[in-house]
């Protein structure tokens, strides 16, 4: 493992006698085979001299002790990185921004601090994962719900710090924005504490999140600005009951109505998380006719698409609503959106997916269809990338791109073409590549996410070279159309910044400001964002 | 280091009493059972994946990669050492990341694999 950039090996085994005097021996991991769990999983640069490695892990068990790390890092001008469970896999694993940075894994520190079930929030510490707090949460019998990633076994810390992002309610499936309150470690060791934490007695640090003055929670989410070593989280009351019902659409301009409608009702706060999905986007590696359509050059007028969906009755589109509340009143819910759609959808299905009611069992809960839609921890998404009949040979992970584009059918239509003749331009092709059936995900609220993932590989640099090559067009494509990405790895944090280029760069040079003035040594997790402090900067 | 010395003591301990025969290994295994629940369950044990998917993920690679030959499920199968356990968990394979010291420590790990072993009749025999 390399050592932290200009640090000898003297001042090394001095920092790493300080680190073990304040965390104890056991918690300093520094052999090839410990530290090297730190390396991400998903690198698409890995064994290669890109791969961004750590120094060593050290893994404290109190806010004391990551003081203690810091002050001893900032002694000796050594980057730390912080991760909470460190699964940010596709997008950056647990690994740095920066070669030779030691990890700070706070996983150890998983206690569930409060959750109230009257007032609907959790405080939690940084290695509390959602299984942890789901598990807390149903041996109490607490009358309250979390909102999932696709991965239980993230952490709600880490995940909303990245920006993550669930499957339920608008107000609770974006993490960040459910957050309330947070209390970090600076970079010169002093202990924060935002929102209604600042006020000594308060009481509702996981109520009321801006407190007064300048709210500046989103200084510590995708950058380096401190260590989180507590946070709250509104939480959803549990509801009665949950109806999940399908939208069948006939023609591929039918998204268009589509998302109007589903947009109208989810503003209203009558539906959870709109779920778009292509049923031809599986179809077509059953029926080569349905691959060859969706190949052929003039696809984007559609009309073969509706012609083969006629034929086979397959609809090109389906939206999958989700209700939540009492039974009689999400019914009723169900029924004003489906006498919406069928006014403006001439041809329009539906489907009744699922009816379910609160509490239910342990077995319920197992046949539950699709977990994270009622905030059931679970990992049942690895199948995307996971050996199956239909993936046999299957990748070690893969690359998330993820642009933003606006929640509107036309510009759904609008950016597949975009990006599927960007691939087919760059000559790329996976099973997940763009293509005229490529659904938007809604897990971030008022936007869509046209997201993509490209193969990576432990033993091959050569699909990995083709992956990151990939990525690095596509962010520049995306850029060009005004699509930006809403997060991605480490590798490609400064190529990412660098898109949100208004004014010269001005929010980058405002982060660096404020970096160099927070943080000018670079101690916490220097180049996260994006951004660096001067001491780091490459020229131009 | 000397968690790791202690972790290794104690994982010396769990397997030595694992093959002493009987109770202890008894003892070893709901340590080791419960560890896999948490850990690995979600992957590797029985119950439905999402819509469309009749098992979970890691079940379901298993039964596709060996075809029949070897249960889909990690706990039905009778060739696992302690020794295959740990490298894949320490390792990880295909989507599977590893899992580091402060997630399974050396000690849980080798009750892990203790008992995710407990079928395997050369162990037995050892
Ligand atoms: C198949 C698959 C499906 C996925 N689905 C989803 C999904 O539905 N939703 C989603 O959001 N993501 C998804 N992801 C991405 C990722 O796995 C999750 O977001 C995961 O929760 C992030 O890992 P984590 O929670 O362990 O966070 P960590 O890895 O611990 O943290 C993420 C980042 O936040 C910062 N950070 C963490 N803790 C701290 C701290 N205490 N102080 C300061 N900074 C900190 C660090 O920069 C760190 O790298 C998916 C990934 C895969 C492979």
């Amino acid at each position: 493992m390399p050592l932290p950039p200009n640090v000898s090996a003297a001042q090394w085994q001095e920092a790493l006698a300080a680190f073990r005097a304040a965390i104890g021996e056991a918690w300093v991991y520094t052999s090839d085979e410990d530290a090297g769990l730190y390396r991400d999983a998903y690198s698409p640069v890995w064994g290669e001299e890109e791969e961004r490695l750590v120094s060593a892990a050290l893994a404290p068990r109190t806010v004391e002790e990551v003081q203690a790390i810091v002050r001893t890092a900032s002694r000796f001008g050594i980057p730390l990185f912080p991760i909470s469970t460190g699964k940010n896999l596709g997008y950056g694993g647990s690994a740095p921004n920066l070669s030779g940075s030691v990890i700070v894994d706070l996983k150890r520190m998983n206690r569930v601090l409060e959750v109230d079930d009257r007032r609907h929030f959790a405080i939690c510490e940084p290695g509390v994962s959602y299984f942890d707090l789901y598990r807390h949460i149903r041996e109490r019998n607490l009358n309250v719900w979390i909102d999932v990633p696709d991965p239980g076994w993230g952490s709600v810390m880490g995940n909303a710090l990245d920006h993550g992002v669930g499957h339920t309610w608008y107000s609770y499936r974006d993490h960040f924005l459910s957050h309330c309150g947070l209390e970090v470690v600076l970079p010169n060791g002093e202990l924060l504490r935002t929102g209604m934490g600042a006020l000594p007695g308060a009481g509702t640090f996981g109520d009321f999140r801006y407190g007064f003055g300048p709210y500046v929670d989103g200084l510590f989410a995708q950058a380096g600005f401190g260590i989180v070593t507590k946070m709250g989280i509104h939480l959803m009351p549990r509801p009665e009951a949950f109806l999940h019902r399908r939208v069948l659409v006939p023609r591929r301009q039918d998204i268009i109505p589509l998302v109007d409608i589903a947009n109208a009702l989810e503003d209203a706060g009558l539906i959870g998380m709109p779920l778009y999905e292509s049923p031809m986007f599986h179809a077509q590696f059953a029926d080569p006719a349905l691959r060859a359509i969706a190949h052929a050059p003039d696809v984007w007028n559609g009309n073969a698409i509706d012609r083969y969906a006629a034929e086979k009755g397959m609809a090109p589109w389906q939206l999958g609503l989700s209700f939540y509340g009492p039974e009689p009143v999400i019914e009723a819910s169900w029924q004003h959106a489906r006498a919406k759609f069928e006014k403006a959808i001439p041809g329009v299905r539906f489907d009744d997916v699922e009816t379910l009611r609160f509490p239910l069992d342990e077995a319920g809960e197992e046949a539950v269809q699709h977990k994270v839609l009622t905030g059931i921890p679970n990992m049942n998404i690895f199948a995307i990338g996971a050996r199956s009949q239909t993936n046999p040979e299957p990748a070690d992970g893969h690359l998330l791109f993820s642009p933003m584009i606006a929640r509107s059918g036309e510009e759904v239509l609008k950016a597949q073409r975009i990006f599927t003749e960007g691939m087919q331009d760059m000559g790329v092709d996976y099973p997940d590549a763009y293509g005229p059936f490529t659904a938007p995900f809604t897990w971030m609220p008022r936007i869509f996410a046209l997201t993509t993932g490209m193969p990576v590989s432990r033993t091959d640099p050569a699909v990995n070279k083709a992956s990151r090559e990939t990525m690095r067009k596509l962010i520049e494509l995306g850029a060009r159309h005004g699509y930006g990405e809403y997060r991605t790895p480490p590798l490609f944090q400064d190529q990412v910044m660098g898109t949100y280029s208004f004014n010269g760069n001005a929010l980058r040079r405002f982060c660096e400001t404020l970096k160099d003035a927070v943080d000018p040594k670079g101690i916490i997790a220097p180049g996260r964002g994006g951004f660096w402090p001067r001491s780091m900067r490459k020229e131009g | 280091m000397r968690h790791a010395l202690c972790a290794a003591a104690l994982a010396g301990f769990i397997a030595c009493a694992a093959t002493a025969a009987g109770k202890p290994a008894d003892q070893a295994a709901p340590l080791g059972k419960r560890l896999f629940d948490y850990h690995c369950a979600s992957c590797h044990g029985t119950g439905i994946g999402n819509p469309g998917a009749a098992m979970k993920p890691g079940t379901d690679a298993l039964r596709v990669k060996y075809g029949g030959e070897l249960p889909a499920l990690l706990s039905e199968r009778t060739d696992l050492t302690p020794e295959t356990v740990a490298y894949f968990v320490r390792n990880g394979v295909s989507v599977m990341a590893p899992y580091r010291k402060t997630e399974i420590d050396d000690a849980q790990l080798a009750a892990l694999g203790t008992w995710l072993s407990r079928n395997n009749p050369d162990l037995k025999r050892r």
